[in-house]
């Protein structure tokens, strides 16, 4: 945790004063243990009026359209420069109904832990559970906890569902991309993979690299109050990267992408980073980043937008939707050849020389 | 980024592409020996921009691609062995092995773990002493220094649980086989870059003279492949066969003399199979008696069964440069990086799978 709110939480939220200090099998029996930990304080974080009854499940009212969405998140390490697990599972399923054109409303937490994780780490992910939750604007309403043996997990696991409401002039569907329409990405791409590949065992390397984990449902919420229907799709390139997102998009719309290299927003030491490890940014995760496809006559304005928000302040446009090769990326590289993005087959696996 | 950005400046890339339009007058056959070139070749789109009459051929500098199938199911093997640590390169792992690769191996339990550097295995065998950790140490040239140096690590360390599975092969050997087969259609050779940083220029003449080519080292970047290209076709339209070269910001004629010093400390030459293509003499790097205990070839008794090659897949004749991938019925059929009939289709640096992610269907229209 970097950012000032994030270290003001944490110092306004100490850890309580516990009798144990490694989350054991028996904290997920649902016995004593399982009550001691959820007395224990360390859930009174993410604490609200729904999730306060400890029903079975959480009784709500949802008005209108609504999206639905799950996502499970198993990532190593758990900690990364910029963030947590905790921060990744709450973003990822916001991020997920934002690109519904929902609101973000309610979610549920799962968590599958390994015997053996210290308290103080736990404690260190449900802040940015707290964090993230706070910054989005959604509550965590129900929830479970299990614990599993030692090596049969890695570390936490934690699956999110999220319940969002859809914007009034949302309209986003595959089948309203059309020729002609322009491909935005809201910010610099590849920094989440690398990151997190900067702390992986036998790959540290020093850099200020940080992940660009956050929620993305505000810059969405205003984008869709101020253009509505001019935004054809959103979708976020999470696994697989850039890359990957775009070429569902054609294989889904039939139709054909044009982008252009030069145009694709990265920071600097993460292209560095990407050509020591001999990675294709355009196949590496992002957790807060988002491509838009949009009306053209709108574009500029949807940019310009976007350019004035916090997340969105490195947004381009980098292509457009056309139908001379159905289906297909095509890429002009930055010296002009042209070539096609496939999607990635399986993992990026770093190369021998 | 300094070094990088000037060599992918549109505007000098242009220029070179202009003055190889304005030189050629007649059908050329390249061969760009080393697959990070080929890569880059058709990753930065320069194939559609290069004159018709230049016929880029891509050569067996793979490393992944021409390791024996036999090693494969070598590795495989001892990654199965209980206690045992396997490391190697991450592109190593989806190659087809006979009966399965090491990634799937990997997926049924064995402790496989992917590395950017042999010294990582050695600090993993000081780490865990119980382990017997092998390194899968594939190459050319330019990573024999590196797996060298492992094994000298190894041995101050007083390590006995630390070996490596050598398979490393050599650059001049193969442009003489390739230059020996009848079929050949190479008029003009791009050397490999780095591994030129690391050896040197030396062994080039001799291959220049004896069978009258131009051989240009090469760097990496679209306009070093532009600017090798361009120095090739200039000899080969005036009739000349030179040794030149265009990576003079990294490669110096005697090479790299204390990388060098490592690998002839740890290794010697030896005769190696090339996978796809044959025995090729005096071609390889095995380690020295006196490293014999860090050898996993002699470490471990392995007999392995050699299994045929699959015969379908044309990798051999596409590694000398005879076909091109377009050529071989399955590309992007029966073959595809998922479901593999050959190396080339998924190693990183093979000719199938640049073409294969690259170019897919959009070039074959173009064509």
């Amino acid at each position: 945790m970097t950012d000032e709110k994030k270290i003001k939480l944490q110092l306004e939220c100490p850890m309580p004063k516990l009798d144990f200090e490694v989350i054991t099998l028996g904290h997920g029996s649902g016995g004593i243990l399982t009550h001691k930990l959820l007395d224990s304080g360390v859930f009174e974080l993410l604490q609200n009026d729904l999730l306060q009854k400890r029903h079975d499940g959480a009784m709500i009212n949802l008005s209108g359209k609504t999206a639905f969405t799950t996502d499970s998140f198993v990532i190593s390490p758990i900690f990364f420069p910029g963030g947590n697990i905790g921060e990744l599972a709450v973003n990822g399923t916001v991020n997920d109904l934002a690109m519904c054109g929902a609101r973000p409303r309610y979610l549920s937490l799962g968590f599958i832990i390994e015997e053996g994780l210290s308290m103080t780490e736990f404690w260190d992910i449900l802040l940015g559970i707290r964090y993230a939750c706070e910054a989005a604007g959604v509550q965590v309403i129900t929830g479970d906890t299990k614990v599993v043996e030692r090596g049969k997990g890695d570390k936490i696991f934690i699956n999110t569902t999220g319940l969002g409401e859809i914007h009034p002039d949302a309209a986003i569907d595959i089948n309203r991309v059309g020729e002609g329409d322009k491909i935005i990405v809201s910010g610099n791409i590849a920094a989440h993979g690398i990151a997190i590949m900067s702390v992986r065992e036998g790959l540290t390397f020093e850099t200020t690299i940080e992940s660009d984990t956050c929620p993305l449902n505000n810059i969405v919420d205003s984008l869709l109050d101020e253009f509505g229907r001019a935004i054809h799709l959103l979708r976020d390139p999470t696994r697989g990267g850039l890359a990957t997102v775009l070429t569902e998009i054609a294989r889904d719309s039939g139709l054909g992408m044009d982008i252009h290299q030069k145009a694709i927003p990265i920071e600097d030491q993460v292209g560095a980073a990407c050509e020591m490890l001999g990675l294709d940014p355009l196949y590496v995760a992002n957790e807060g980043v988002f491509v838009a496809i949009v009306k053209a006559e709108a574009a500029t304005a949807i940019l310009h937008r976007m350019q004035q928000t916090k997340e969105g302040h490195s947004a381009a446009i980098i292509g457009e939707v056309v139908n001379t090769h159905p289906r297909q990326v095509v890429l002009t590289s930055a010296i002009g050849g042209k070539r096609v993005v496939n999607m990635l087959v399986g993992e990026q696996l770093p190369r021998i020389c | 980024m300094k070094f990088l950005s000037e060599y992918r400046d549109p505007e000098l890339a242009q220029r070179y592409l202009d003055e190889i339009h304005k030189t050629v007058s007649q059908p050329w056959t390249i061969m760009e020996v080393c697959g990070g070139q080929t890569h880059s070749l058709v990753k930065n789109g320069l194939l559609s921009l290069l004159p018709e009459a230049i016929n880029m051929v891509h050569g067996p500098g793979c490393p992944v691609c021409v390791t024996p199938l036999n090693l494969i199911d070598k590795a495989v093997y001892l990654a199965e062995q209980k206690g045992v640590v396997l490391c190697s390169y991450g592109d190593m792992l989806r190659v087809p092995g006979s009966e399965k690769s090491l990634l799937e191996a990997k997926a049924n339990g064995a402790d496989i773990r992917i590395l950017y550097s042999p010294l990582e295995a050695v600090k993993i065998a000081e780490r865990e002493p119980e382990k017997e950790v092998v390194f899968f140490a594939v190459g050319f040239e330019t990573t024999a220094p590196a797996n060298a140096l492992s094994v000298i690590h190894a041995h101050r360390l007083k390590l006995n649980n630390y070996s490596i599975l050598a398979s490393h092969v050599l650059v001049p050997p193969a442009i003489e086989a390739l230059m020996e087969d009848d079929e050949t259609k190479i008029q003009g050779f791009l050397a490999a870059g780095h591994v030129c940083t690391i050896m040197g220029t030396e062994e080039y003449y001799p291959l220049v003279e004896r069978y009258g080519v131009p051989i240009v080292i090469t760097g990496f970047e679209p306009v070093d492949l532009l600017q090798g290209i361009l120095m090739t076709v200039k000899q080969l339209e005036t009739g000349t066969a030179q040794l030149e070269n265009q990576y003079t910001r990294v490669v110096r004629e005697e090479g790299n003399p204390q990388a060098r010093a490592t690998i002839s400390d740890v290794f010697q030459v030896t005769d190696r199979m090339w996978r796809g293509i044959d025995v090729i003499p005096h071609s390889g790097y095995e380690v020295r008696e006196k490293y014999s205990a860090y050898d996993a070839n002699k470490k471990f008794a392995i007999n392995i069964a050699e299994v045929p090659e699959n015969e379908e897949c044309i990798a051999g004749a596409i590694m000398k440069g005879l076909k091109k991938p377009y050529d071989c019925p399955h590309f992007g059929k029966k073959c595809q990086p998922e479901n593999p009939l050959g190396a080339p289709m998924v190693s990183s640096e093979g000719a199938c799978a640049a073409y294969y992610h690259f170019s897919g269907a959009f070039e074959q229209q173009a064509v």
